[in-house]
């Protein structure tokens, strides 16, 4: 008898052992414990959590509302506790969602995002108008989108970013370059490489083995190239990739591969490789986004260096290049703090607190009205942020694979290994498999 | 009497039972339970967000079936796995055979030759990225200074050298393992089958061929099925290298299923290759297991 008793004991125990488990984690917004009803935020960027902490405290100060900043890194390790929290109805009262459009369009069309447009409007669109226009524009859903999302404002823009070039002023100098004149064309810029190698100096540098980084320019050549309507029209199959104009973006990477303006072994290189083979003065020009700013600070505070936009290919069409919001927060559709959290957001948002992250960070904020004292460097990307358009902006968004092919094969064609022909056939392929399979759909 | 009998061994078997039940719940909720899911999964169409999922039947395994990246990543992890089984273990078996003949410092060469195993794949990755750099890489630099400049290159970048390049680098984080387990192998052999050996006149080469090789059979099946599957499962080290790139050439089928589920957001043709994936390295492993058997019986 004593042996079962025993035995229930140890069961009884190891069950109660799980349920206590089971409990952990349940509810992010009861977490920080001994704060009553915080405000739970879940975010990635380790760079910045000390100023979200600081803001968090002075907001206390201020409010007597509690805001619970919680870091989770790297990003892949957020975006997929993002994505499980959401199969279990655990989210945070605020988040971020890391992952592309038709992943956004999901979490809203399943109930996770809360709609924002009736805040981001009140008061004739008091809060909506601090913004940098193409700063909302990807949390925003417009009518007739290919996700069928209702129409509205998902999201709140933290900082904005965009992607340019870069240039190292010295290393140009080396090379007898004019410093302060960084190419404009697609002419001058294979010059530029070819000086900069005759000097045993490395050209371009970019995280290309992140196909994204790739796609990113191709797309900043294909608009100027084609324009904008004839870049669209491709997205939604009435275009060809065969196309002699797609052959032709293909054709300036070949280009670059055999001018050898690239540096050597950029094509399966992070970005953060990258980052720091730039700022250790190692390639004289870079392709990088606005976030470099705070990266080449810390890696090498004395670098000189500039900013250019994607060199023009076409004077028919004009230069574009990436950019919209970088980092922006999403509200809980079931929590039950929303209407705090929503408060708490417009905070973070305004002048003020927009400026300290800024100041703080070295990103581009969000807020227009804070661009004060920021670093030269950041001024030229806010600057650029006229030109920026951004994939997911738009109406269509080409499908997954096509992406990915267009990534891999634009590496292959930089190292000979492809045709831009084969590769635009090849797209073209995968393309219509693709549309066919969306049509049984 | 006899119904007492039984009433105390049924009870004794209920106390067993209570006893590792624990254990079968953990095994259940955290083994059995996400296995069911992942071909539960695989029949569906998921993009790992919504709540709809919609069942496909065997149109992912088709598709599987018909996705020659998929199996260009096979190949890929089966070549890697070749250079392992070949390079990698032989070097492992003369390092631990000149371990276990007692040489000199042998307890310090057992510590180094375990390290590589032990660091993380991403740390190695990165080390050896530096290596093969193509500018200012370790490499390029000897073969320059030995007058063979013209053989340097990128080499992680260039389609002829980034698979074997990858594979050098598992090989080297991986034969550690082995090491220790031939070793371990090695010392467990009787003496006295090597000092009947000696009386029977039997030179060095005798010895290994016909005590050490048969007295190893089962460590080397050991070796050899951890070597496949390990390799078969390749990831950190391309993942720090070279993402698979350039092109396709060093995708292996664990990217492919992380280009599926993340990239592609196909959780359900994710799960379609992690089974396929799955069943491929069960194969392996039964037929490793079957030829074992009979070289044993032998």
């Amino acid at each position: 008898m004593r042996r079962i008793i025993l035995t229930m004991s140890v069961i009884a125990g190891f069950f109660a052992v799980i349920a206590g488990c089971a409990g952990c984690g349940t509810k992010p917004s009861d977490s920080a414990a001994g704060k009553k009803s915080a405000v739970v935020v879940w975010h990635w960027m380790s760079d910045r959590e000390e100023a979200f902490q600081e803001l968090a405290k002075r907001y206390e100060e201020q409010t007597g509302i509690v805001v619970d900043f919680q870091l989770f890194a790297p990003s892949e390790a957020y975006s997929n506790k993002v994505r499980a929290s959401a199969q279990t109805n655990t989210l945070p009262d605020i988040y971020g969602i890391l992952a592309e459009t038709r992943d956004y369009a999901s979490f809203i069309k399943a109930g996770y995002v809360a709609d924002l447009t009736a805040s981001m409007q009140e008061n004739d669109g008091a809060w909506q108008n601090t913004f940098f226009k193409k700063a909302l524009t990807m949390d925003t859903f417009v009518e007739g989108n290919q996700f069928e999302v209702k129409p509205g404002i998902y999201g709140v823009p933290i900082d904005v970013t965009n992607i340019q070039f870069l240039y190292n002023k010295d290393l140009f100098a080396k090379a007898g370059l004019d410093p302060e004149k960084p190419p404009q064309t697609f002419a001058e810029f294979i010059e530029a490489g070819k000086k900069l190698k005759a000097k045993n100096i490395q050209g371009l540098v970019s995280g290309w083995g992140e196909i994204w980084m790739i796609n990113c320019l191709a797309d900043n050549f294909a608009w100027n190239v084609m324009g904008k309507d004839k870049v669209l029209a491709t997205i939604k199959g009435d275009v060809a990739y065969t196309d002699p104009d797609w052959i032709k973006v293909f054709v300036l990477f070949k280009e670059m591969g055999e001018s050898g303006v690239l540096a050597s072994g950029m094509i399966t290189m992070v970005n953060k490789n990258a980052e720091q083979t730039f700022a250790n003065q190692r390639a004289a020009m870079a392709f990088n986004g606005s976030w470099c700013v705070n990266v080449y600070k810390g890696m090498n505070p004395d670098l000189n260096y500039g900013t250019f936009l994607p060199p023009q290919v076409s004077k028919n069409n004009p230069v574009v290049l990436w950019g919209g919001a970088g980092s922006s927060f999403k509200v809980n559709a079931s929590s039950p703090r929303k209407e705090q959290a929503i408060a708490f957001l417009k905070w973070l948002t305004a002048a003020e607190q927009q400026a300290f992250l800024a100041k703080e960070t070295s990103n581009l904020p969000a807020n227009k009205d804070s661009l004060l004292n920021i670093p030269p460097v950041l001024r030229q990307f806010a600057d650029a942020m006229q030109y920026a358009v951004h994939p997911s902006q738009l109406p269509y968004n080409e499908y997954p694979r096509v992406v990915e092919a267009m990534g891999k094969g634009i590496q292959l064609i930089i190292i000979g290994q492809k045709s831009p022909v084969e590769l635009a056939k090849e797209l073209a392929s995968l393309k219509s498999e693709e549309l066919k399979r969306a049509q049984k759909q | 009497m006899k119904m007492n009998l039984n009433l105390n061994i049924i009870k004794d078997y209920a106390t067993s039972y209570l006893f590792i039940l624990p254990a079968l719940v953990i095994f259940l909720v955290f083994g059995l339970y996400p296995f069911i899911q992942v071909f539960w999964l695989s029949v569906h169409s998921w993009d790992g967000i919504s709540l709809a999922k919609d069942f496909v039947g065997m149109r992912n395994f088709v598709e599987v079936f018909q996705d020659r990246y998929w199996w260009q990543g096979m190949w890929h992890a089966g070549y890697i796995a070749v250079l392992a089984l070949t390079f990698q273990n032989a070097v492992a078996l003369i390092l631990a055979l000149l371990v276990d003949k007692g040489i000199r410092g042998g307890n310090a060469f057992r510590v180094i030759f375990y390290l590589p195993p032990v660091l993380s794949g991403i740390v190695v990755g990165l080390i050896w990225s530096w290596i093969y750099d193509g500018n200012y890489g370790l490499l390029n630099n000897v073969l320059t200074h030995m007058g063979l400049g013209n053989l340097a290159r990128a080499w992680l970048s260039d389609p002829k050298t980034a698979l074997i390049c990858v594979g050098i680098i598992h090989m080297w984080k991986g034969f550690g393992w082995g090491f220790v387990i031939l070793l371990a192998g090695l010392q467990g052999i009787p003496r006295e089958l090597y000092e009947a050996a000696d009386v029977d006149g039997a030179g060095s080469w005798h010895k290994f061929v016909h005590v050490t090789i048969p007295m190893m059979i089962p460590v080397f099946v050991l070796v050899i099925i951890l070597t496949i599957l390990g390799t078969m499962q390749i990831f950190d080290i391309i993942a720090s290298t070279t993402n698979g790139g350039p092109g396709y050439e060093t995708e292996v089928p664990v990217t492919r299923i992380l280009a599926s589920m993340l990239g592609l957001s196909r959780f359900g043709y994710a799960c379609a290759q992690a089974v396929v994936f799955g069943v491929i390295l069960l194969v392996i492993s039964m037929i490793q297991l079957k030829i074992s058997k009979s070289m044993k019986q032998a």
